[in-house]
């Protein structure tokens, strides 16, 4: 499967969805985001950012419209497996995505799951640790973490899946600025990441991004 | 119940904390077999004995092994009020209109014996691995994959559905509220139940969303491997043995 440089990544055409008895979030949705961007997504509550996230990870399926990521289109669960490997989306409660008992165990269940060997997974871990700064917490307990830590282990969890685009949800809510510093060195520093990032802060998407989308009453444009 | 959530019992570094998961739970399930059918009185207190001797090798704090004992005994407990008074046998000696029989004292005993005993070695044996390391040595073991990931996920539930009722436990001490015999109290008891459920639900999916955005199919895989060491076998060996001469005593 090749991939043309100047075709979209993600396509999202004409696509509908709503949750049960509750109004459309989208209708006749239209979107498409290319290899290499890296966009802010704001919006007010409810206008459908986490909806778009979890329709492109196949957490949640259109009623109607075409979702196609990596030239193919997606529908069955079973596209959906590819398309997880491939992007990772960082959940907005670090609660969600930590599961296992040592921040090591949850960092390599990533990387076990794409079948990488121990010592493959070993040394993933070790990089993903030390790219975010978070080197000798392989053994600390994830629930003894703070809030700030749960959260950068929370990416960490997905940059040690090596994905092609991330989706950040909320990445700097409730956290200090320091934090919040050490998530934009660490963006900035990886120029070839793709990423959309869902955040009500202006200045982490101004330092983080290139272009910004407004979410509203269904519709996305570029502001 | 929060000692099993914190797996406090499985950071240790004893003969026990090291010896292969998948050893312990063939140990474990034989041995918790064998009391269970066993009627001998010899057997038993021996069966006992290798109870108390695998938790003394396994060096965990007696007052949490009492802690819960107390609560697997405030059952037996209950039987102790019940069996002497009504099991059929000889009687030894009469309380009012009650009588108690000599047969039900022992079958209350043989009880508190088995219960205390299979306890025991489930501490010592299991509880010194992680759940990771216990699902994995399920695995091993060639368990069904639908069951092991329901005694994972059956852990995982347990864990969040404490934290949501202490989280919403808090939220109602901190607008002064006070357990009393009312309605309010029952009532507000009721929604936090409920409340619990419905919570607990949504993060379970939540929990499960985020595994199959990290690839999860189904399969559990682990960071470090077990390696089988002769030490395992020998140590295995010997428990094995022991648990066979115990029914083998007169």
């Amino acid at each position: 499967m090749k991939e043309r440089e100047n075709e979209a990544v993600i396509k999202i055409a004409d696509l509908s969805f709503a949750y049960p008895s509750r109004d459309y979030v989208f209708k006749k949705f239209n979107f498409n985001f290319f290899k290499g961007e890296r966009i802010g997504l704001v919006g007010a509550n409810g206008s459908g950012k986490t909806t778009l996230f979890h329709l492109i990870m196949g957490l949640l399926h259109p009623a109607e419209g075409k979702i196609e990521i990596f030239v193919k289109e997606r529908k069955a669960e079973n596209d959906f497996v590819e398309v997880r490997e491939r992007i990772g989306l960082v959940f907005q409660d670090p609660d969600d995505q930590l599961f296992s008992p040592t921040v090591a165990e949850d960092i390599a269940f990533g990387p076990l799951n794409l079948r990488k060997n121990h010592q493959e997974t070993k040394k993933i871990l070790k990089e993903t640790l030390e790219i975010l700064g978070l080197s000798g917490f392989g053994d600390r307990i994830t629930y003894n973490l703070s809030y700030g830590e749960k959260r950068l282990v929370s990416l960490a969890t997905v940059w040690a899946m090596q994905p092609e685009i991330l989706l950040l949800d909320e990445p700097t809510i409730w956290l200090n600025e320091e934090t919040i510093e050490k998530i934009v060195q660490i963006l900035n520093s990886h120029p070839h990441l793709s990423y959309i990032i869902i955040s009500h802060d202006k200045k982490f998407l101004k330092e983080t991004t290139d272009n910004i989308y407004l979410m509203d009453n269904g519709k996305i444009r570029k502001i | 119940m929060i000692n099993l959530i914190k797996e406090k019992f499985s950071e240790g570094n004893s003969p026990l904390h090291k010896l292969d998961p998948r050893i312990k739970i063939i140990v474990a399930l034989f041995f918790s077999v064998i009391v269970a059918v066993t009627d001998k009185y010899t057997s038993l207190s021996g069966a006992l004995l290798f109870a108390v001797g695998a938790v003394a090798v396994a060096r965990l704090k007696t007052k949490e092994i009492i802690s819960r004992l107390l609560v697997v005994n405030s059952f037996i407990f209950l039987l102790w009020l019940m069996l002497p008074f009504t099991f059929p046998g000889k009687n030894i000696y009469t309380l009012g209109s009650l009588n108690i029989s000599q047969e039900g004292i022992k079958y209350a005993l043989l009880i508190t014996i088995k219960s205390n005993s299979i306890v025991l070695t489930g501490i010592a044996l299991l509880s010194t691995s992680s759940i990771f390391n216990l699902v994995h040595a399920l695995r091993h073991l060639h368990f069904p994959d639908k069951l092991t990931q329901l005694f994972f996920f059956t852990y995982r539930y347990i864990q969040t559905i404490h934290s949501e009722y202490v989280r919403l436990n808090n939220a109602v001490k901190i607008r002064g509220f006070k357990a009393q015999t009312n309605l309010h109290t029952y009532r507000t008891y009721a929604y936090l139940v409920g409340m619990m459920l419905v919570r607990s639900y949504d993060r379970s999916k939540r929990v499960y969303n985020a595994m199959l955005c990290r690839g999860f199919k189904g399969k559990f895989w682990t960071l470090n491997h077990f390696v089988f060491k002769k030490s395992d076998l020998v140590t295995g060996t010997i428990m094995i043995s022991g648990i066979i001469g115990l029914v083998l005593l007169p």
